[in-house]
């Protein structure tokens, strides 16, 4: 029981940081689709440095190539007003396509010296209570909700929404980084193509699940650890193929987005902000 | 203190302003007058940063200034009270207000509230600062959208078409306000379209027209019908007198009753005859888009609803068949605007253009010609896409589409909203010829003068009942005020 | 430095800044392969490599028929705004239909027929579900399909290491060989099947006409630009969603029946099955900017960088993934391109 909580924390960790970038984004009305291939390249980033420099340059790399990221895209869904999902989507592709191609050197070259998951499950959820904190009770946090809801209205008001988004975009993109990290230092730790294995989408997901709250996002985070978990812990074990134990996760999205189609999001999500007229 | 020269701007092939100088100073009141279209909302839109002008300075206590952005605006003092109050509908009173302050880095919820308190205690807001947005009432909205723009400590103060939310009596207050605020010093640029407005409120009045500034004038000069003269650049011919209602009764309404959270529709009941316009009027938010939407089949409801005698289908399609047309409240939602101006005329009708499975475009182009033609529609041609006209050329695309199938019932909101006078006049003209062919309309509109010249019966939406109808006669607009505004004749 | 929309662009602004994108893209792709440790001019030059000789250009062409089938269908949902990412998962759910038909019932001459209808069909239920979640409870069709792709994934690789794996296959995971009935005809000893070909050529003929010239096209036009539009009008939205979004994954199922029925013969690894084609598709879909017949154009267009980067695997051996970042990076040129000439930059004031 206590082996199975710890193990749905772990599982949930990488869920957790990654929703909490997306989160942060949409909170501002920025869709950021493109966790996946953030992640992915993130955490060959990470692999790399740790491997010529230590885990502490690792940790710095995947966290400052997740943020470049969410700024490279920034680029395009707020600077350029280009449709925001499919420029997600092709970022996911890019960040995908370019870590399978450039991580092919790493490929099965174990990680000397791993960080330990639970210092950086400890810092996740550090994270979400501080992001709950500078949602309600900063400046940023005020100025992010309001260029979220109505971006015309926070224009009229002073606040830079261009400015205010980007930054939203490169913090997000840092946590999707730190997530990315988390595999390839901690949780594995090494690289392999493919290992996001669709956490990035599940952490999209979970923001929607999460009603935009971070502290809700621990919890839904830490309940799709658990499920990982069972699956991990069932598999073999009952007669049941594993292909459809591997599939799980992605109906479990599925079904949480039927579920929680018509929840509340910010009013301005994904529509790229147009001065006048 | 503050002073524009010879500010042009152009949206491609349109002049939006041409070389238009202003100056107000300390302690003034500046009118912008002017018809929808002539160019007032750009001018502000440019001193708040929020266009670029193409040529022109801007001159603020002699410095010339840029202001590349509303932040900017505001840094230099300048403050805008929009024409349609945009807050945040989801933050309360008290986030909202905050935008307008030098906010700390980290703050509590409660030494905020605290600190707008102590900013407050001179102007009183009269809703708590805790309430969300969204439940206050429009005429509420703007005073915390003039309050959120004093917190910033403006030299100028720009409103922009602030009464067109208000009832009477809440327009007299905000004018009090603005005098207090003349006398503290500030420069007021007040912007409408009323000439009663601004002759109540000016010390000088600025006059535009097609974009360019065609006359300035003291309150002492001034009186309506130059204003009149310089604002529209001909003399107005007042609209033609309708002719009595006949005996018919078209559309029988009985206990109403549209479920909304906020004010809903409840128990509103009428009877409208055949040759009949009902305007029905209130403060933005009482119902009205939700009377006309469950007339228009876009919103369920309950209660009877009688047409003609049969009980009137929910389904807007079956209800253009049967001779019920719709103007809706967003120009936007009337058109189509990638596609041309010959398919939005078909866009009720386009089946009937395909007998045998294909579109027959030659056929629709051809009648849309017609009415181009019959409605004055200014575009290049009937396959220019839509969204390529003026906003009074678009309104009578839609008027003309309605009205083609020679309807029985016109629910028409807000018909004339931001249209050119010309459009207007000719939008009333067609409203005044089905009447007389016998049609009934049910007119809702914020502009007051706009029911009471159409009308034979008027009406009030108070949160969500109906309040008259009375008799147009018997109705003044201080009547039609306190109609909206306490719910009683 | 701040933008301001312009409601009417010159070409040649347009055509300039797609010329600039495009180049930032090759740039940034140059970037990549020199971070890989290939010179970036040989890769572009392998890149290109198919369009030299007739064998290069019948893998594009073969490359290009699901792009095709999908691209058209794409075009249309996306125009009637359904965005239909998982066109790999019903490439995949139509290719497990084909298979069932060749493998499962007794063959003749309604083989392929039957193959093509039983493909597309399930290819539509697939996204049909999705359609259906997004009207039913407003699911993000976006993140539905997108799921339902590695669903279709896995349902694949179930089938082909469980229940029909092949008899007379061992230590490789497939069924076992279409007979002959099931088997397209193709051009020569190229890969190229014909009949497959002529189905998308005849689909983003019809889709165009359908659009462009009937009612349903007519009131798919209005629903896509301006919902609020359609509501006024009466229109049955989530009909006339769920029509498009059926088209859309019949056609993409049309192209797995294709895949497996003209090419491998048998059903396998879905890696194998499909080389993101649902991807690529968007692409094409994006690039013909709403109208299917575009797609005759854009589809080989895309079809030679497929093409391409099969060369380079096979030359340099390189992961075939670089054909994901050649498409990411390509379809961000072009939205940047697109977003930015719907602007104009003012740079003072």
């Amino acid at each position: 029981m206590e082996e199975a909580l710890v193990r749905a924390v772990l599982f949930g960790t990488p869920i957790l940081l990654a929703s909490l970038g997306a989160l942060l984004a949409e909170r501002g009305g920025v869709v950021n689709l493109g966790v996946e291939g953030i992640m992915a390249l993130s955490a060959l980033a990470a692999f790399a440095a740790a491997m010529a420099g230590g885990v502490g340059l690792g940790v710095l790399a995947g966290v400052g190539t997740g943020a470049v990221l969410g700024a490279f895209l920034g680029l395009f869904a707020v600077s350029l007003r280009a449709n925001q999902f499919v420029a997600g989507l092709a970022l996911a592709a890019l960040g995908l396509g370019a870590s399978g191609l450039l991580g092919k050197r790493y490929e099965g070259v174990p990680l000397p010296n791993p960080l330990p998951e639970e210092g950086l499950a400890l810092l996740a959820l550090a994270l979400a209570a501080l992001l709950h904190l500078l949602l309600y009770r900063t400046r940023f946090g005020l100025y992010l909700r309001s260029v979220g809801e109505n971006p015309r209205a926070a224009d009229l008001f002073g606040v830079s929404v261009d400015g205010v988004r980007h930054l939203a975009l490169f913090l997000g993109g840092g946590l999707m980084g730190l997530a990315g990290a988390y595999l390839s230092l901690a949780y594995r730790p090494s690289w392999t193509d493919g290992m996001t294995a669709g956490l990035g989408w599940v952490a999209i997901a979970l923001v929607i699940l999460a009603a935009w709250q971070p502290l809700r996002a621990v919890l839904g985070a830490y309940l799709f650890g658990l499920l990982f978990f069972l699956q991990f812990r069932l598999q073999g074990s009952v007669p049941i193929p594993s292909e459809a134990f591997a599939a799980m996760p992605y109906l479990l999205v599925i079904l949480v987005l039927a579920l929680s189609g018509r929840t509340r999001a910010p009013k301005a999500l994904g529509i790229p902000f147009e001065r006048g007229r | 203190m503050l002073k524009l020269e010879n500010i042009t701007k152009r949206f491609g092939p349109v002049v939006a302003n041409r070389r238009v100088s202003l100056e107000v100073g300390r302690g003034e009141v500046l009118a912008l007058l002017g018809e929808n279209g002539a160019g007032k909302t750009t001018l502000v839109s440019i001193l708040y940063g929020l266009y670029a002008p193409d040529e022109g300075r801007i001159l603020l206590e002699g410095r010339e200034v840029r202001v590349p952005s509303p932040k900017a605006a505001q840094r230099l003092g300048i403050a805008l009270v929009p024409q349609h109050p945009e807050l945040i509908e989801a933050h309360t009173v008290a986030e909202n207000l905050a935008l307008g302050l030098d906010l700390p880095p980290f703050f509590s919820r409660r030494a905020l509230e605290g600190r707008l308190r102590e900013l407050l205690k001179d102007h009183p807001l009269g809703v708590a600062l805790e309430a969300p947005v969204a439940r206050l009432s429009a005429g509420e909205k703007q005073r915390v959208e003039l309050l959120r723009a004093l917190l910033s400590r403006p030299k100028v103060l720009i409103l922009d078409e602030p009464t067109s939310v208000l009832t009477p009596k809440e327009a007299q207050e905000l004018f009090q306000e603005i005098r207090r605020l003349q006398a503290l010093g500030l420069a007021v640029i007040f912007i409408s379209h009323k000439l009663d407005e601004v002759l109540a409120i000016a010390d000088r009045i600025a006059v535009l027209r097609g974009g360019e500034k065609v006359g300035e004038l003291s309150r002492k000069e001034a009186d309506k019908e130059t204003l009149v003269r310089m604002m529209v650049g001909r003399s107005v011919a007042p609209l033609p007198k309708v002719p009595p209602p006949r005996e018919e009764v078209v559309l029988e309404v009985e206990d109403l009753v549209v479920p909304r959270h906020g004010f809903p529709v409840q128990g509103v009941s009428f009877a409208l005859r055949a040759g009949e316009v009902l305007g029905v009027a209130g403060v933005a938010g009482s119902g009205q888009s939700e009377l006309v939407e469950a007339l228009a089949g876009l919103r369920p409801y309950r209660g009877s609803v009688r047409f003609l005698g049969q009980p009137l289908p929910k389904d807007p399609a079956r209800l253009y068949a049967l001779g019920v047309a719709h103007i809706p409240e967003e120009r936007a939602m009337g058109v189509v605007g990638g596609m041309s101006v010959a398919e939005n005329l078909a866009l009720r009708t386009f089946r009937a253009y395909a007998p045998k499975g294909l579109l027959d475009y030659r056929a629709m182009e051809r009648e849309a010609r017609a009415l181009i033609e019959g409605y004055r529609i200014k575009t290049p041609s009937p396959r220019t896409p839509v969204r390529f006209l003026s906003g009074g050329n678009v309104q009578k695309v839609i008027l003309a589409r309605e009205l083609k199938g020679g309807p029985r019932l016109l629910l028409a909101m807000h018909p004339t909203y931001g249209v050119d006078v010309g459009a207007a006049e000719e939008v009333h003209g067609r409203i005044l010829e089905l009447v007389r062919q016998g049609a009934a309309v049910l007119l809702v509109s914020e502009d007051l003068d706009e029911i009471l010249a159409l009308s034979h019966r008027v009406a009030a939406l108070y949160h969500g009942r109906l309040v008259g109808p009375i008799p147009r006669e018997a109705a003044s607009r201080e009547a039609l005020g306190r109609m909206m505004a306490e719910g009683r004749a | 430095m701040r933008l301001e929309l312009d409601p009417n662009p010159t070409p040649a602004k347009i055509l300039g800044l797609y010329a600039l994108f495009l180049g930032l893209a090759l740039l940034l792709l140059g970037g990549v392969f020199l971070a890989y440790g290939v010179s970036p001019l040989r890769a572009y030059a392998l890149l290109l490599s198919p369009l030299g000789d007739t064998l290069g250009l019948a893998e594009v062409a073969r490359r290009t028929i699901p792009l095709l089938l999908i691209g058209a269908g794409l075009s249309l949902a996306f125009r009637v705004g359904f965005f239909n990412i998982g066109a790999e998962g019903q490439l995949l759910l139509g290719a497990v239909g084909a298979a069932y038909v060749a493998l499962f019932l007794p063959p003749g001459p309604w083989t392929l027929p039957l193959m093509f209808l039983l493909g597309g069909a399930l290819g539509a239920l697939w996204v049909g579900l999705a359609a259906w979640l997004r009207v039913r409870f407003g699911a993000s069709e976006i993140l539905t399909t997108l799921m339902q792709n590695y669903l279709a994934y896995y349902l694949v690789v179930y089938l082909v290491a469980g229940p029909w794996k092949g008899q007379f296959v061992f230590g490789f995971l497939y069924t076992d060989r279409f007979p002959q009935e099931a088997q397209l005809p193709r051009l020569g000893d190229t890969l190229v099947h014909w009949p497959t070909l002529l189905l998308g050529v005849g689909a983003a003929l019809l889709l165009q006409v359908l659009l462009f010239r009937t009612p349903l096209g007519f009131a798919w036009r209005i629903l896509g630009e301006n919902p609020a539009a359609a509501r006024y009008l009466g229109l049955k939205g989530g009909r006339l969603l769920l029509v498009a979004a059926l088209v859309s994954g019949f056609l993409a199922g049309l192209a797995g029946v294709g895949e497996v029925a003209g090419i491998h013969l048998r059903l396998l690894e879905p890696a194998q099955i499909s080389l993101g084609y649902g991807f690529t598709a968007i692409l094409a879909a994006w690039l013909a900017r709403g109208r299917p017949l575009l797609v005759l154009l854009t589809a080989p267009l895309l079809g030679v960088i497929l093409a391409g980067g099969d060369a380079l695997k096979l030359s340099l051996s390189m992961p075939f993934r670089v054909v994901d970042v050649v498409a990411g990076l390509f379809l961000l040129a072009l939205i940047g391109a697109e977003a930015l000439s719907r602007h104009r930059l003012i740079w003072r004031r």
